[in-house]
């Protein structure tokens, strides 16, 4: 069981920068994302890509500003569970939580801030007859294990990297591998490309370009998928296979958090905003993209500081007997539970006989 | 300042004649999102990067467009429900030629 103050679930920009507001105040904090790497949004749909409204920041990097907030929150020591999402949620008599994640392991906390944006990214799925049928019976969104397709008949599709990588990799691993993609440009680094091209022209990859899946067949497990490359149907084409990979990428999805009790508006869950953006359970927050209040915006620099807010409340709730006096960092420093402590130097005093 | 009629057909068949302003710098997702034809979190996930198809539209009329961009052919190459006329909504700048254009929002993926 981890312990620790304050749960937050989804480790974007607002839910690390919470660990910096929480770690001012003595707080731990553990962070729990469904995706492998922290970031949210910045890191998973837009690394490379500009932002121009983050204050003293006139352009940064979507990917630049997680590294930044890494580094800023690294004295305070948080904790991590990546790779697997927050599933259900237990409030204890004490009023403490226990949330457990998609692979089973448990987190008690007394608070818990949900900073999960848009929702946990999940697998886009084509929307094909009779695909969940075959879902692990020849279908998979992710690859695990690449083992499992050793000496395989693999059909992967998507224009990305990793369709790309993927097509790679498991062109020395598979007896077979067909790349199906609905034009003949891809999206992928330019390297993966040309490999690609590559492993097409010596015959180690069977590329359909245009081309679209349009159908599974099989009975209990996936046999053939059928493939469109004009719009004619009639000329559809049957290909023999072990396996289906559709790599379209990944779209969040509220999920699990929609069922724990809250009060749910737009998508998104309603907070007391006039305070401290707890949700109607008491002892459960939510900051950034996945809260709403009238005229919430969407913004990273709204997230900051609806996370700190948040930590202020947090940290009555731990300790209701205590009065807290805010100190601005310049004045008390930063001190980390690493032992870290920065400060801002002491003016130099010195006398002129 | 001068507005112009759009017409969009939501997720349920319902048409909606919207007049739509063409000097706030907006796009035909976000015009979509401010007459809340969809509702929030189904449509511009992405916040009009390209980057999902969460406003994807079938254009219905015969409006000279511009041309898509190589973000947005690459986006619609790998989304769902696409169609010859399928565009993304985000990279549709309302302009003065719009006026009249009528469209009908893709089915959100499942």
């Amino acid at each position: 069981m981890i312990k620790t103050d304050i749960l937050i679930i989804g480790a974007g920009p607002t839910g690390l920068f919470a660990v910096f507001e929480a770690g001012l105040l003595k707080l731990k904090c553990h962070l729990i994302d469904a995706l492998p790497q922290p970031g949210g949004q910045c890191s998973e749909l837009y690394p490379k890509k500009p932002i121009y409204d983050i204050p003293g920041f006139p352009e940064v990097l979507a990917g630049d500003l997680v590294d930044n907030l890494m580094e800023q929150i690294k004295p305070f020591q948080p904790g991590f569970t990546l790779g697997e999402r927050a599933e259900t949620i237990e409030k204890l008599e004490d009023g403490t939580f226990i949330v457990t994640t998609s692979k089973g392991t448990k987190h008690h906390a007394p608070i818990v801030a949900i900073a999960g944006g848009l929702g946990s990214f999940e697998p886009r799925k084509p929307p094909l007859e009779d695909i969940a049928k075959y879902e692990d019976k020849g279908v998979a969104y992710m690859i695990k294990d690449p083992e499992v397709y050793r000496n395989k008949k693999v059909v992967i599709a998507g224009g990305g990297d990793s369709a790309l990588d993927w097509s790679i990799f498991l062109a020395d691993v598979a007896s077979e591998v067909t790349l199906v993609h609905r034009r003949n440009e891809f999206r992928g680094a330019l390297d993966s490309v040309e490999k690609v091209q590559h492993l097409k022209d010596i015959g180690k990859i069977n590329l359909v370009t245009p081309g679209e899946v349009v159908g599974l067949q099989g009975e209990d497990t996936l046999k053939s998928v059928i493939i469109r490359k004009t719009t004619n149907a009639a000329e559809d084409m049957m290909l023999e296979t072990d396996f289906f990979i559709p790599l379209f990428g990944l779209s969040p999805k509220l999920g699990p958090i929609g069922d724990w009790g809250l009060e749910i508006e737009k998508n998104a869950i309603k907070v007391d905003n006039a305070l401290d953006y707890q949700t109607n359970i008491p002892g459960i927050y939510a900051i950034g993209d996945v809260n709403t209040y009238p005229g919430k915006l969407k913004l990273i620099l709204c997230g900051f500081h609806e996370a700190t807010l948040m930590c202020q409340s947090a940290y009555q709730r731990i300790f209701p007997d205590k009065k807290y006096v805010m100190k601005y960092t310049t004045v008390g420093g930063v001190t980390g539970f690493d032992g870290s402590k920065k400060e801002s130097p002491k003016a130099v005093v010195k006398a002129i006989n | 300042m001068t507005d112009i009629k759009i017409k969009i057909t939501d997720r349920d068949g319902v048409s909606h004649e919207v007049e739509a302003p063409t000097d706030m710098n907006m796009n035909l997702m976000e015009l979509v999102r401010a007459y809340e034809l969809a509702p929030e979190g189904t449509i511009g996930i992405c916040g009009g990067m390209a980057m999902c198809a969460s406003c994807q539209c079938y254009v219905q009329s015969d409006h000279e467009l511009p041309e898509m961009s190589d973000d947005e052919e690459a986006m619609l190459s790998e989304a769902f429900n696409v169609r010859e006329n399928s565009r993304l909504g985000c990279q549709l700048h309302i302009s003065e030629e719009m006026d009249g254009l009528a469209v009908e929002l893709a089915p959100e993926e499942g």
